[in-house]
C-alpha cells in the first residue's frame, strides 16, 4: 500500500486499538470530572451558604442578628443555619432586638444565565434599603456593573416597594428605566451599555416583591421583635 | 514513528522565547482571537484571562506530551479535545471550591478557555511531537506571549474606553469615554492596529538579521 520510497509506511493501528484508546481516555476523563465534582460539591455549597449569610448583613445595614425563615403556603417557619439556603426570608435585627428589615432573594434571566440577587426590605418604610448580587455570569466590564456601579447601587437606597390597598401586590411595579430617566421612587436608573442586565435586576426585584411581600404582611407582627426561642 | 525523523531541538532560551515573539499566538499565529477580543475590554480582565489560559495550556500540553506515544495519530484530535475539556472543567470546579470571590472574578473566563484554539492548536502542533520538558517550556512561553498580547489590547481599550488602567482612573471625572473601544468593534480596531505594528517590527528585525522574509 505504501508507494513512497522515502518515508517508511506506518501501519495504521487496528480499529480496536483506536476505539480502545478513545474509550479509555473518555472513561478516565469522565472519572476525573465526576471525582472533582463530588469532591467540590460540599466546599462550593458551604461557600455559597457563607456568602449568603454575609449578603444578608450587606443588604440590611445595622443588623447584627439574622434569623432564617421559610415562607410558603402553610405559613412562616423558622429554619436552622444548616439549611440557610432553603430559607426565602431572612430577618435582620439590631442589637436591641428591633427588626431592621427582611432580606429577600430574587432571580431573573440576564444576558448570560440567571442573575440571583438579595435585597433588603424595611416594612416600616415600605421600601428597599439594600441590594447585592449573589450570583451573576454577566459580561465582565459591562453587565457586571450591576454588582458595583455606584450610581446603579444608589437606586436601592430607598426604592419604593409599597403595596396596593388590598395588600395583594405592589402598588407600582418597580421597573428599570434608561440612565437618567428616573422620575418616580419605584423606578431604577439603568446602566448604559448593560441594559439587559439592569432590566433583569428590575424584573428580579419586581417578581420577588410581588410574590413575597403580600404573603409576609400578615406575619409582620411576629417578625418585628426578635424572639429568643426561634433559633 | 514520526518522532524519530525530527531532529530533537535543544532545550534552551529559544524554546521559551518562541512563543513570546516569533510565534506569538495572537499577533503572529492568530490563534485564540475569540477569547482574546471578548475579555480584553479592561487590563485586569486581560491579565486574568491570560494567566488562566497559560495555566490550562501548560497543564494540558504537558499531559498530551506525556501521552504522545500512546494516542494513535488517527484519533488524536478527539483525544486532545477530551483531555483539554476535562482539564478546564477540573480547574473550574477547583477554583469554585477554593474561593468564591476568585471564582466570581474569574469564573466566566475559565469556561471560555475551552474554545481558545491556541490550546488545541499548540497541543497538536507541538505537544504531540516533542518531549515533556520542551513542551512545558514552550507552552510557558506561549502563555506569556498570549498574556502580553491580551494586555496590550486590554490596556489600550481600557484607557480609551474607560479612561483608566487597571481600574485606576487616569484622566479624572471629566473624561469622555470613547465607548466604541470597550465594545467588540473596538476590539477589532485595536487588534488590527497591533497586528500591523507587530508585522512591521518583525519585518524590520528579519531584514536586519539578514533572514529572507517568509
Amino acid at each position: 500500500m505504501s508507494d513512497s520510497a522515502q518515508t517508511p509506511a506506518v501501519p495504521m493501528p487496528s480499529s480496536g486499538r483506536l476505539i480502545a484508546t478513545l474509550a479509555i481516555i473518555a472513561m478516565l476523563s469522565g472519572l476525573a470530572v465526576v471525582l472533582v465534582y463530588q469532591g467540590t460539591l460540599e466546599p462550593i455549597a458551604r461557600n455559597r451558604r457563607e456568602a449568603l449569610e454575609r449578603a444578608v448583613f450587606t443588604v440590611l445595614p445595622g443588623a447584627t442578628v439574622r434569623v432564617n425563615f421559610l415562607l410558603d403556603d402553610t405559613g412562616l417557619h423558622a429554619v436552622s443555619d444548616e439549611a440557610v439556603d432553603q430559607a426565602n426570608v431572612y430577618a435582620g435585627y439590631d442589637a436591641q432586638g428591633n427588626l431592621v428589615g427582611l432580606a429577600l432573594p430574587g432571580s431573573a434571566r440576564g444576558y448570560a444565565d440567571m442573575i440571583r440577587v438579595l435585597y433588603g426590605y424595611a416594612p416600616d418604610q415600605e421600601s428597599i434599603i439594600g441590594f447585592t448580587v449573589l450570583q451573576s455570569n454577566e459580561t465582565p466590564g459591562l453587565g457586571d456593573k450591576i454588582e458595583n456601579d455606584p450610581a446603579f447601587l444608589a437606586n436601592f437606597d430607598g426604592l419604593s416597594a409599597r403595596l396596593n390597598e388590598q395588600g395583594s401586590a405592589l402598588a407600582h411595579d418597580m421597573v428599570t428605566v434608561k440612565r437618567g430617566a428616573k422620575t418616580q421612587p419605584w423606578e431604577i436608573d439603568g446602566i448604559t451599555g448593560a441594559t439587559v442586565s439592569a432590566v433583569a435586576v428590575g424584573r428580579a426585584l419586581r417578581e420577588s416583591a410581588n410574590a413575597l411581600l403580600p404573603k409576609i404582611v400578615p406575619h409582620l407582627d411576629r417578625l418585628s421583635r426578635l424572639e429568643k426561642e426561634e433559633y | 514513528m514520526a518522532n524519530d525523523l525530527r531532529k530533537t531541538k535543544p532545550l534552551d532560551w529559544d524554546t521559551f522565547k518562541e512563543g513570546v515573539w516569533k510565534e506569538n499566538p495572537v499577533f503572529v499565529m492568530l490563534l485564540g482571537l475569540c477569547p482574546a477580543l471578548a475579555v480584553s475590554n479592561t487590563a485586569i480582565n486581560a491579565l486574568a484571562m491570560g494567566l488562566a489560559s497559560t495555566f490550562v495550556l501548560l497543564g494540558s500540553s504537558t499531559l498530551i506530551s506525556l501521552l504522545r506515544n500512546v494516542i494513535p495519530k488517527q484519533v488524536r484530535i478527539a483525544a486532545y479535545i477530551i483531555i483539554i475539556a476535562t482539564f478546564v472543567t477540573v480547574v473550574d470546579y477547583t477554583i469554585h471550591a477554593i474561593s468564591l470571590e476568585l471564582y466570581n472574578a474569574l469564573g466566566a473566563f475559565i469556561q471560555l478557555i475551552v474554545v481558545n484554539c491556541m490550546i488545541l492548536g499548540r497541543a497538536e502542533a507541538y505537544g504531540s511531537k516533542n518531549k515533556v520538558m520542551h513542551t512545558l517550556v514552550n507552552s510557558l512561553g506561549m502563555g506569556v506571549g498570549f498574556t502580553i498580547a491580551l494586555l496590550s489590547i486590554g490596556a489600550v481599550r481600557e484607557v480609551l474606553g474607560f479612561g483608566s488602567i487597571f481600574g485606576v482612573s487616569l484622566f479624572g471625572a471629566d473624561f469622555q469615554p470613547w465607548a466604541v473601544f470597550i465594545l467588540p468593534p473596538g476590539g477589532f480596531f485595536v487588534l488590527s492596529l497591533w497586528l500591523v505594528l507587530f508585522a512591521a517590527l518583525k519585518r524590520r528585525s528579519d531584514l536586519r538579521g539578514g533572514v529572507h522574509a517568509a
